[in-house]
């Protein structure tokens, strides 16, 4: 690989500068050409650590010893800078942070959900790393990237002594006193405003010095998103180059797992199956939504989103939808003439038959555990978490689940693990020892429960298909697209020119 | 239940006299038109009317006050709603390039559920009071509040910094605000942990004024068996037993039976729950979702309630715990009262004379709703527009001097 003499220099001052903390809040795009295969290997290690980064957040809580441990060892194994050690690789490991990031960047600007997945993830990551810091290493992180914020005089402090200890877990009385205290806008402490964790008034949010990793996000978040929408913009032209494109694109595919959108098992149900099926097949989650349904006559909208689109990936036609929904919604309230007019249109829209024709796809476990949870009059969720534990159990009794499996069960709900509880009900109720795979969607539940249960051989096997080439890791994927479609393994482009600030 | 004097069926008949003599589009072009401050504030509006037998239109849009009047003169929409101002005129949103026409602003808005609350009529006089922290708390100034014209209460939040907010920072402030969380699967929907935020802490001093009325007395909830057991099941274990152990049941007087838990509560340390369940029964409910979204659509004031006939009525902050939705005029109330022979009514005539015509049907218009009993709710709007004219004429007034300066 060829670097033009001169510009190697300059780069290479700039690169020190660059990578002199080994945290950074990726401001200046990589100057340097990389190898087609560096810029390969770099991009599926960035996204396993993502992917491990998002995995750990469901089984753990965000700042628990054992995630912090667990993430550390990923960064490890991957060779991404860790504790910021000061090792002879480190500015290699620096280097790839950075690199790795950037090829990331092309490849999940690209539509509003790969662009939420990959903010989410990278700001989990880099919470967890800023965390790891010592107290200097995080002072010095501040003035390195210029990171100034208000804080209060002893004066203003000393009325609201009270009322700052009673606003967050990381003071008490003592420490208020010697800690610092940022005054900022609320907008910017969006996350402890939500879970009440910081004093609030007249719009400003008042932070002691142990939070700050909370604005300091919220800022990384801001820039990488507004970063993100430009890079989309400069799309085009990645995607006329034609060794970049098929490896973006496989990298961006490989981010979510199936999606189970596939619209191949369509009419391979039929209605009065559905019965059975969610007795025997469902998971909780819809089994619920499905008895509420039979016993209400009605569902709110975000049980006919989470159950409609789920039925949708089971096979149900949107004829058979209609006359699904119509049927049971005629018995309780509804008329005929208001169902049509009231509810047809949002099951033709879940079918992308209106409105802007998106075709949606059925709910993640992600999706259920962690977005819109249920409030008044909703059924929907996951109940392994949103159900008192004690209603759970009551359920699972019923569902005649034994005791030793619901002690079990509530011990993993206890430790947060939701989607580890709901296949431990999955085995228990399908009599096996290990369910022998990782479920992240009542889908997947579904299939691999009739892939047990012997039934639906047509589905089964056009799953299973669409599955094994998902499991093609984006490393496979991608190192196959990229032989093929160019001899060398060389890359010149550099990467800076898609990241020009317009 | 409608009001006994309204009846569903004569809505196609006093709809087009409301829209024509009653309805205050002045003030409610005031209003969105927000001092004219930013350019096609008002035109990029979304309107949205739902029309007779639930047809419903959305992306209506109004370049002035007198297109907006004549539209609904024409349609007479049987409910009004308001979404958000856009990157275009949402009557065109088919003509602009796909992704490109984006809601960009609208009103942080809350929208109290009551839905759950057996007695309709103490429906108002829940804590509403702990609304007031939303200005304190975040700063907001103009909180505009709008009876739903059934069992709800809808709160606009005017401030510009409101308008702008994200739509993260909206579920942020609507999460802030609800303590009381989960569905049809949680029993428990308040928990408590330690230290005790100071929101909750002034929350919690409002919730337990009231709650020996609206909770003991008014719903009852220590008195029915079911509701005992309700009220129950939200207890840890142990505690339930020494209560139950105790003169629980023989204790009779609902108040007692709250001493009991009470005490039971105090006794403990680290334990909430006497106010968790205080939480619980008189806290108000917010739906998040309504909050959560910039083109949320929402019920504009002044449009009708087409069950009860309500009209949506703005009210009157400082007074909010003593508004009775039953005393909020439904649409034939209003029309009759306008049919009601008039007093002085000659006079006026011969003056109107002098006046030209357009004038004089406008004045007229004025005149008559303030012939009804909408007048007073309409001069809440007033007064709500007022204060929000005057803190604008601040901001210019300090622009300028800082223009000064330089
Ligand atoms: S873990 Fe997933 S499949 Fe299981 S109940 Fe929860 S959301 Fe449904």
């Amino acid at each position: 690989m060829q670097f033009p003499g001169r510009r190697r220099k300059l780069n290479n001052n700039l690169q020190t500068e660059l990578y002199g903390h080994s945290l950074q809040l990726y401001a200046q795009p990589p100057l340097e050409n990389i190898s087609l295969s560096e810029f390969e290997s770099f991009a599926v290690d960035r996204l396993k650590l993502l992917k491990t980064t998002e995995n750990l957040g469901v089984s753990y809580v965000k700042v628990s010893e054992d995630y912090a441990k667990k993430l550390g060892a990923e960064l490890k194994t991957l060779n991404f800078p860790y504790r910021s050690e000061n090792g002879p690789s480190e500015y290699e490991k620096r280097r790839k942070d950075h690199i790795s990031h950037f090829i990331l960047r092309l490849a999940y600007c690209q539509t509003e959900d790969l662009r939420r997945w990959f903010i989410q993830q990278e700001v989990d990551l880099f919470r967890y790393r800023f965390n790891e810091l010592n107290a200097k290493q995080k002072l010095e992180f501040l003035h390195k990237n210029n990171l100034q914020y208000d804080t209060i005089s002893v004066e203003e402090k000393k009325p609201l002594l009270d009322k700052l200890v009673n606003s967050s877990y990381a003071v008490s009385g003592i420490t208020v006193e010697d800690q610092d205290f940022y005054k900022v806008p609320f907008q910017d402490a969006l996350d402890l405003i939500r879970t009440r964790k910081v004093y609030l008034k007249a719009g400003y949010a008042y932070i002691p010095h142990q939070d700050v990793v909370t604005i300091i996000l919220n800022d990384f978040r801001t820039r990488l998103s507004k970063a993100l929408a430009l890079t989309a913009r400069s799309l085009p032209a990645v995607h006329s180059d034609e060794r970049l494109q098929p490896l973006l694109s496989h990298l961006s595919h490989a981010y979510v797992g199936q999606d189970y959108s596939i619209q191949k098992n369509i009419g391979k149900i039929s209605l009065d199956q559905i019965d059975s099926l969610s007795g025997k097949s469902f998971p909780l989650c819809m089994r619920q939504l499905h008895q509420s349904l039979r016993e209400n006559h009605h569902l709110r909208h975000g049980g006919r989103m989470q159950y409609g689109l789920f039925l949708k990936g089971i096979g149900l036609s949107l004829e058979q939808a209609l006359q699904f929904w119509r049927s049971e919604f005629i018995r309780g309230k509804t008329d005929t003439d208001k169902f049509d007019k009231a509810y047809a249109y949002s099951i033709r829209h879940m079918f992308g038959k209106e409105g802007k024709r998106t075709d949606y796809t059925p709910y993640s476990c992600m999706k259920v555990i962690l977005s819109n949870s249920p409030s008044q009059g909703d059924h929907h969720g996951c109940p392994f978490r949103h159900s008192d534990p004690e209603l759970l159990k009551q359920k699972l009794q019923f569902y005649k689940v034994p005791p030793s499996g619901i002690s079990q069960i509530l011990e993993l709900v206890k430790g947060m693990h939701y989607q580890l509880a709901c296949q431990k009900y999955f085995e228990l109720t399908h009599n096996v020892e290990d369910a022998n795979f990782s479920l992240n969607h009542p889908n997947q539940y579904f299939v691999e429960s009739q892939k047990l249960l012997g039934g639906g051989k047509n589905v089964k096997r056009e799953v299973e298909n669409s599955q094994k080439s998902q499991e093609n890791t984006a490393a496979r994927g991608a190192r196959e697209e990229a032989n093929s479609s160019q001899g060398v393994d060389k890359m010149t482009e550099e990467l800076d020119s898609f990241f020009q600030d317009d | 239940m409608p009001p006994s004097d309204y009846d569903p069926a004569s809505l196609p008949d006093l709809l087009p006299l409301y829209y024509r003599r009653l309805f205050p589009f002045s003030q409610y072009y005031r209003w969105l038109n927000y001092g004219g401050l930013q350019k096609n504030y008002f035109q990029n509006r979304e309107f949205s009317f739902t029309l007779k037998d639930d047809i419903y239109v959305r992306y209506q849009s109004f370049n002035t006050q007198s297109e907006l009047e004549k539209e609904m003169q024409k349609m007479n929409p049987y409910k009004i709603d308001i979404g958000a101002v856009y990157s275009h005129r949402p009557n065109q949103h088919n003509t602009v390039k796909s992704g490109t026409f984006q809601a960009l602003e609208k009103e942080l808005v809350f929208d109290i559920d009551m839905t759950d609350y057996d007695d309709v009529r103490s429906c108002c006089s829940t804590p509403n009071e702990i609304f007031y922290y939303i200005p304190e708390d975040f700063g907001f100034q103009h909180l505009l509040w709008v009876y739903s014209g059934r069992r709800g209460v809808h709160c606009w939040v005017c401030d510009e910094a409101a308008r702008k907010l994200s739509v993260a920072a909206r579920s942020a402030v609507a999460e802030y605000l609800s303590l009381v969380k989960g569905g049809e699967e949680t029993v428990k929907k308040v928990i408590l942990t330690d230290p005790i935020h100071p929101f909750i802490k002034e929350s919690l001093v409002v919730v337990e004024h009231y709650f020996p009325r609206y909770a003991l007395q008014d719903q009852d909830i220590l008195g029915r068996k079911e509701s005992v057991d309700k009220v129950l099941s939200l207890m840890p274990e142990d505690i339930l037993f020494f209560i139950c152990c105790m003169d629980f049941q023989n204790e009779e007087k609902p108040e007692g039976r709250w001493k009991l838990i009470k005490d039971q509560s105090t006794a403990k340390k680290g334990q909430h729950f006497e106010k968790e369940i205080m939480l619980q029964y008189c806290y108000p409910r917010l739906d998040v979702n309504v909050s959560k979204g910039v083109n949320h659509l929402l019920k504009s004031p002044f449009s009708v309630h087409p069950k009860t006939g309500r009209i949506s009525v703005p009210m009157d902050f400082k007074d909010l715990d003593k508004f009775d939705p039953f005393a909020v005029p439904t649409i034939s109330l209003i029309c009759e009262e306008l049919d009601r022979p008039r007093k002085g009514d000659d006079d006026e005539k011969s003056e109107e004379i002098k006046e030209n015509e357009k004038d004089a049907a406008e004045r007229r218009k004025i005149r008559d709703y303030k012939r009804t009993s909408l007048a007073k709710y309409v001069k809440y709007l007033d007064q709500f527009l007022d204060g929000m004219a005057q803190s604008w004429k601040g901001d210019l007034l300090r622009k300028s001097d800082l223009q000064k300066e330089f």
